[in-house]
């Protein structure tokens, strides 16, 4: 970036160096040193009176593997997850198919409503779903007025997965969109022609191509549902937590940051687990496209 | 194309439903004259948007919040656009390391981006300092802008940067009257998303924010789950107010479904 009017070798090779300095410095700074301190603070010991002692043993780790507290919370994060992320599929996949067979402007329009929300907080879009489902709210409402017994539906699991749907719905539906927007629609046209029925149609050809995006959108729910904070924390109450609100509870009410910091890194692991293996997948998939 | 049948339409229509319901109520409550969170359907008042602005901690807090989003989303553009630069134009050893750390706030969960910081700020002994909240924004965001000023970098015609060096211009002058122009639009997209997506953060910030430098959504948390006022649904109210104008804004700029669906 100096004023080099000819290209000449050294400043050439060291221009890279210079373009990806500082963010390079940035990151080591904030995101590796961070994480290493945080993989340090989990294997350290606290104690209730003296604070975190500058020890190293696998106590947390024990700790939080074997309680049954912490392991129905495990428990519970996957399964919410697992639950979220089927449902997502189960609802995004045909959406994003029918916002795909729109006509315009039909299909701009929708397409804002539903990943519009994105560019709306968390916090408020859960709030809302707080009114709906608390005891006077529209949903037990609706129930009474067609005479039915008003549900528990605040502080269940079943307001987590109905939230985390909704948070989770876009980050399913942009990479199948994106994936059917390039595919070829006389392809099904054809095989419509050609006496398939609409159903074998959509599951010999849509399906296989939509495939790609349906996984990878898959990736991004599951990963973001099992680290959600917002959602359980205001939709599953004081009783039922979640992973992150877990860590929340251990750092900043119990104070036991060595602890918290065991699920943090626990959580963390898992995280890269997955995602490594469903890149495996895909990859794999993606061979096999390819012949 | 297939033409949508009746039962496809009358599944999105449930679908629409389903995304906007709990903004549509929010909003119908924010004008609730009660005390309560009710419908307002006896009628319709101001008087909780009136409350939030004379409330101190939420007008703090919004304050806090729009200086962090300009701050970090800045210097994560500033950061970025040489990176990116080095990345798209340069062989060099380390490149795709580079890369992925770069993009790694994406894959490493917030809520452990936040213990990070926490820990690392009260080593420090800089916990609660508004400086270091806008680094570690400024983190977090950096994929985002990275992620558009790649995709212009990659997408663009290299010709008329060569025809500029041909006729004698130095790589300065290039950069500035021929690469920078060219970029721009990537640019201020990126700048965009990272201001949305750190004025929208909560899990990494409710970790390293302090009483003073509580932002916006942190303190919409906190209240509610103290609280049950209609108040929160007036703040909310504005809040998605303002989104509903930046997505127009966006839509009118770069066409939303560029910009959020994006091209990798």
């Amino acid at each position: 970036m100096t004023g080099a009017a000819t290209p000449a070798a050294t400043p050439r090779a060291f221009a890279p160096l210079f373009l990806s300095g500082p963010a390079t410095l940035f990151f080591i700074g904030l995101v590796l040193l961070p994480l290493a301190l945080t993989i340090i603070l989990s294997f350290n010991s606290y104690d209730y009176t003296a604070g975190i002692q500058n020890d190293f043993s696998l106590a947390n780790y024990l700790t939080v593997l074997q309680d049954e507290y912490y392991l129905s919370t495990f428990w519970r994060t996957l399964r919410l997850a697992l639950l979220t992320t089927v449902l997502t599929v189960l609802i995004g996949v045909p959406e994003a198919y029918i916002l795909s067979n729109m006509r315009k402007p039909w299909r701009s329009i929708f397409l804002l409503v539903i990943i519009g929300p994105l560019l709306v907080s968390v916090v408020v879009r859960t709030f809302g779903w707080s009114m709906l489902l608390g005891k006077n709210g529209l949903v037990n409402g609706a129930l009474a007025a067609v005479g039915l017994e008003p549900v528990q539906l605040l502080y269940t699991e079943a307001a987590i997965v109905i939230g985390l749907v909704h948070i989770m719905l876009p980050f399913m539906v942009i990479p199948v969109w994106t994936v059917l927007q390039k595919l070829d629609p006389t392809v099904e046209a054809a095989a419509l022609t050609l006496g398939a029925s609409r159903f074998t149609a959509l599951r010999r050809i849509v399906f296989p191509q939509a495939a790609l995006g349906i996984l990878s959108g898959s990736l991004i729910v599951f990963a973001l549902s099992a680290s959600s904070f917002a959602i359980p924390g205001l939709l599953g109450g004081r009783r039922l937590k979640m992973a992150a609100t877990l860590v929340y509870d251990e750092f900043l009410i119990e104070l036991n940051w060595p602890l918290g910091a065991t699920i943090a890194i626990i959580v963390l692991v898992a995280n890269l687990v997955i995602m490594l293996a469903y890149n495996r997948l895909i990859e794999q998939q993606a061979k096999r496209k390819l012949g | 194309m297939q033409r949508n049948g009746p039962v496809a339409l009358g599944f999105h229509s449930l679908i629409v439903v389903f995304m906007l319901a709990p903004m549509v109520v929010v909003c119908l409550v924010a004008f609730t004259p009660e005390n309560t969170l009710a419908m307002p359907w006896n009628g319709l008042s101001l008087r909780w948007f009136e409350a939030v602005f004379h409330h101190n901690d939420f007008m703090s807090s919004f304050g806090n919040s729009i200086r962090l989003a300009l701050l970090a989303a800045t210097i994560s553009t500033l950061l970025a656009v040489p990176a990116a630069l080095a990345i798209t134009r340069h062989e060099f050893r380390g490149r795709d390391v580079l890369n992925a750390l770069f993009l790694s706030p994406l894959i490493i969960p917030h809520l452990v981006l936040g213990v990070a910081f926490l820990r690392l700020f009260s080593l420090m002994g800089m916990t609660g300092s508004f400086t270091w909240l806008v680094a570690t924004h400024a983190i977090i965001v950096t994929p985002y802008t990275l992620r558009l000023v790649l995709a212009s970098l990659t997408s663009m015609d290299r010709n008329a940067e060569n025809a500029a060096r041909t006729l004698g211009a130095a790589e300065w002058t290039v950069f500035k009257r021929i690469t920078l122009p060219l970029l721009l639009p990537g640019i201020s997209g990126g700048w965009l998303l990272a201001f949305i997506n750190s004025f929208d953060e909560l899990t990494m910030s409710i970790f390293v924010t302090s009483p003073s430098t509580v932002t916006l959504p942190v303190r919409m948390y906190m209240y509610a789950s103290e609280s049950i006022d209609p108040m929160m649904a007036a703040v909310s109210t504005l809040t998605i107010a303002l989104a509903t104008v930046t997505m127009i804004v966006l839509d009118r700029m770069f066409g939303l479904d560029r910009l959020l669906v994006g091209k990798g």
